[in-house]
């Protein structure tokens, strides 16, 4: 089985759709109090769910054709992407140990999407 | 119109509730994959569906709806994890639903072990574990 570059393009989207999603969700989440109407009318939770939810659709649809263990690097991507907004959007710093933390993920999901299944 | 709430400043975190965060994402990945598991059974009968067919079946059948409910239960968690831990740290923590994912594969669906799906699981923990230790504690 080969996997189209269309699957790659699809996932590869959802996953930095999804890392964009998750900076509305944390920005979200410091606006929510007690009180229920923060929740309800957070709108940058909204959009992070909105979000979370197309690069959901997106992996369902790029995952259903195509190999792991090129779609499953594509996905961690994401995890980059977020260490780059965290830093621009919330002044998180990127550490020696993010980074070592985050490249050793990487490498982790390539072996497994190599391994097969 | 910048995502940005004004009143968000992570570095004004008290560290217990960092590392309380952290935990509270480490033991989420569970549902993730869990979610992951029953998507993946949804997914297979739709490999040839549009993108308005995919949304449609996210409601209409059953493995992929519960899965869905299931991330619906993780972000509510996550969201509340934000509010006390760096984003950088706790997004990448999600990455260990790969290890559950695969360890119930093979547990419960015989799926073959070889020693690169090994050296991945032990490989992808090994990060998880500096960023859960390492990060947990400021710089």
């Amino acid at each position: 089985m080969t996997t189209p570059v269309s699957s790659m393009v699809v996932v590869l989207i959802g996953a930095v759709i999804g890392s964009i999603g998750s900076v509305f969700l944390k920005s979200g989440a410091h606006a929510v109090n007690r009180d229920w109407k923060s929740i309800a009318f957070n709108w940058r939770l909204a959009i992070g769910i909105v979000t979370y939810l197309i690069s959901s659709v997106l992996f369902v649809k790029g995952m259903s054709r195509g190999e792991l263990s090129v779609l499953f690097p594509l996905v961690s991507v994401g995890y980059v992407c977020t260490l780059v907004w965290s830093r621009l959007f919330f002044h998180e710093p990127i550490t020696k140990v993010k980074l070592a933390g985050v490249g050793l993920i990487l490498i982790g999901i390539t072996c497994l999407g190599l391994g097969g299944h | 119109m910048s995502p940005v709430a004004s009143s968000s400043e992570p570095h004004a975190i008290d560290p217990a509730k960092r590392k309380q965060a952290i935990l509270i994402v480490v033991c989420c990945t569970v549902l993730v994959a869990i979610a992951q598991y029953l998507i993946k059974l949804g997914a297979n009968r739709l490999s040839h569906a549009g993108l308005v067919a995919t949304t449609i079946g996210i409601f209409t059948i059953p493995p992929l709806f519960a899965g869905y409910c299931l991330y619906g239960v993780f972000t509510v968690l996550f969201v509340y994890a934000l509010r006390n831990g760096e984003l950088s740290i706790l997004y990448p923590l999600i990455a260990l639903s790969y290890v559950w994912v695969t360890i119930t594969g093979v547990v419960a669906f015989h799926e073959m072990m070889n020693p690169l799906r090994v050296t991945g699981l032990v490989v992808i923990v090994a990060g998880v574990a500096v960023l859960g230790w390492g990060g947990g504690g400021g710089k």
